[in-house]
């Protein structure tokens, strides 16, 4: 498909450096499924998909610099839904987001809620400033806050917000952070991979699964197309957590 | 080679798990993303886009160079099929270092590329520079040398008789057509280079004439490339004179990797039905003048 113009209806401010746009058109997605972002003039990114209408940006680079530039009634160009989003499965489930990963699981965990799915939520983030969606969370379900600096909540990393929890009594665990913390909770679930869903983050190009930049050693998963949405039993052994590409295909 | 399937380059190239998955999943052999002297980002995005019968890209040639390629390489070995490098440069000289710093079972010259400043078609287009490139890399590596062409050309045969002076062992034809795509709302043409190459189904039947042309005129192999979705599209390829054929943008298709197993597996049904062997089928178009 060529990208759709997606006109910015509406823009939030949900901390100094990340903002969440709606627009006009709304994408049926499964939640953890993409867009294809263009921005004119500057560069096309994967975004995930927050709301019905909208995603949710944090201030990274030149692409979404260029974003944080553009007002209601500009548009942006967008390709998608694209890939595999979340499987919702089971009657209790957890979610595990660190920072704007936050995003896709906010529209999981109030897509389960209406489900009539138990959801209990683990936000990790750095300070009570980068804090996204607790209305959403706290409306989906029992959601329990870790900060770096001990400013909200329990103090330290997201995996800290566990060990007030049993793992055992969740059917799935869904999770989407940077990939240090994912990686580190897949190494603390032992035994239990596979009812893991973890969103993975590579240098998606084309979105379509050809150019082979997002590309997982050792078997060649393409997230693109395969993920982004991944079983953590299937990055047992892989470079999750270890390495990435970057834009010319060289490890970094 | 048993099985004519080959994945082609520019395709899941960049990395060795992703030519080891083509191997493992049915292909005969398979090109690597095109490799050169220096390390390249690529154009900005959009670099794809889908257009009506196929895809746009201006990839923009982006690789770690052959320094940091090699391991790649091994990796894709380890399915047990032959690894083609495809090389780019814009001298001959180029060439050479690229080709002398690898070891793969063979090089495809990329003098074809339709969106990249200095590189690919801006130099394959010329029957001097096709001869000279090809000449210089088969002097300097004991391996085989394919050239890969461009059909936007005048005359693709006089570009696959110059690759065949220079001692070329295959053609491969084609590269993508030069193609464009603008976005209605902004006005702007989507592809962050602006114009890039069409590939897929749109450019078979020009892929089948370049094939046939070329078959017509070099008596070294063609191997077809261009919009080849499905095995009778790759049997029409052989049917124009392709020894061989490479599928590309039909990875994108929903079966995926799976694409491979379906078109040999569908090509061998066919030559048991015709009771013929895949050299009996190659060039089968010449019989009707």
């Amino acid at each position: 498909m060529r990208p759709k113009d997606a006109v910015i209806t509406e823009i939030v401010s949900e901390t100094p450096s990340v903002r969440t746009l709606r627009f006009d058109i709304t994408f049926d997605a499964v939640p953890g499924q993409y867009l294809m972002v263009w921005v004119r003039g500057v560069d096309e990114i994967p975004m995930s998909i927050s709301y019905s209408n909208g995603i949710t940006v944090q201030k990274v680079g030149e692409a979404t610099g260029a974003i944080f530039d553009l007002k209601v009634g500009d548009s942006l160009g967008v390709r998608g839904p694209l890939g595999n989003g979340f499987a919702l499965l089971g009657e209790r489930i957890l979610l595990v987001g660190g920072g704007v990963g936050a995003a896709p699981l906010a529209l999981l965990g109030e897509e389960a809620a209406e489900k009539g799915i138990e959801v209990t939520t683990i936000l990790g983030i750095r300070g009570c400033d980068d804090l996204i969606f607790r209305e959403r969370f706290e409306g989906a379900g029992d959601l329990v806050i870790t900060t770096d600096d001990g400013s909200m909540g329990i103090c330290g990393r997201a995996s800290a917000g566990l060990s007030c929890l049993d793992l055992e009594d969740y059917d799935q665990i869904y999770l989407c952070g940077p990939e240090p913390m994912m990686a580190d909770l897949i190494g603390r679930c032992g035994g239990m991979e596979a009812k893991i869903q973890a969103s993975i983050d590579r240098y998606f190009k084309c979105g379509l699964g050809i150019c082979g930049s997002c590309s997982i050693d050792p078997e060649g998963i393409r997230p693109c197309v395969e993920g982004p949405v991944i079983r953590g039993d299937r990055l047992l052994g892989t470079e999750f957590g270890r390495y990435k590409r970057g834009p010319s295909g060289r490890k970094r | 080679m048993d099985n004519p399937v080959m994945l082609a380059a520019g395709i899941l190239g960049t990395t060795g798990a992703s030519l080891k998955r083509a191997v493992l999943s049915g292909a005969g052999a398979v090109v690597t993303k095109s490799v050169g002297v220096a390390e390249r980002e690529g154009h900005r995005g959009p670099a794809v886009v889908q257009v009506e019968g196929g895809l746009l890209n201006a990839m923009g040639l982006p690789n770690p160079s052959y320094r940091h390629f090699q391991e790649e390489i091994d990796i894709g070995r380890d399915g047990g099929a032959p690894v083609i490098a495809s090389i780019f440069g814009s001298s001959p000289a180029e060439f050479v270092e690229v080709a002398r710093g690898l070891d793969a079972d063979g090089f495809e010259l990329n003098l074809s590329c339709p969106h990249a400043e200095r590189y690919g078609a801006e130099i394959g287009c010329e029957v001097y520079n096709v001869e000279a490139i090809t000449r210089a890399v088969k002097e300097s590596s004991s391996v085989p040398v394919w050239v890969k062409l461009t059909p936007n050309v005048a005359e693709i045969s006089a570009l696959g008789l110059a690759a065949e002076r220079g001692g070329a062992d295959a053609i491969v034809a084609i590269n993508t057509l030069r193609a464009m795509a603008i976005d209605v709302e902004s006005c702007r043409p989507i592809l962050g280079n602006r114009f890039g190459g069409l590939s897929g189904p749109a450019i078979k039947p020009v892929a089948v004439k370049c094939v046939y042309d070329l078959a017509g005129a070099v008596k070294i192999p063609v191997i077809g490339v261009g919009g080849v979705s499905s095995w009778e599209d790759a049997c029409e390829m052989i049917i124009a004179g392709a020894r061989g054929v490479q599928v590309g943008t039909a990875l994108g298709n929903a079966e995926g990797y799976g694409i491979f197993r379906s078109i040999s597996e569908g090509l061998s049904i066919y030559l048991d039905r015709k009771d013929m062997a895949l050299q009996e089928l190659v060039g089968a178009a010449r019989r009707f003048p």
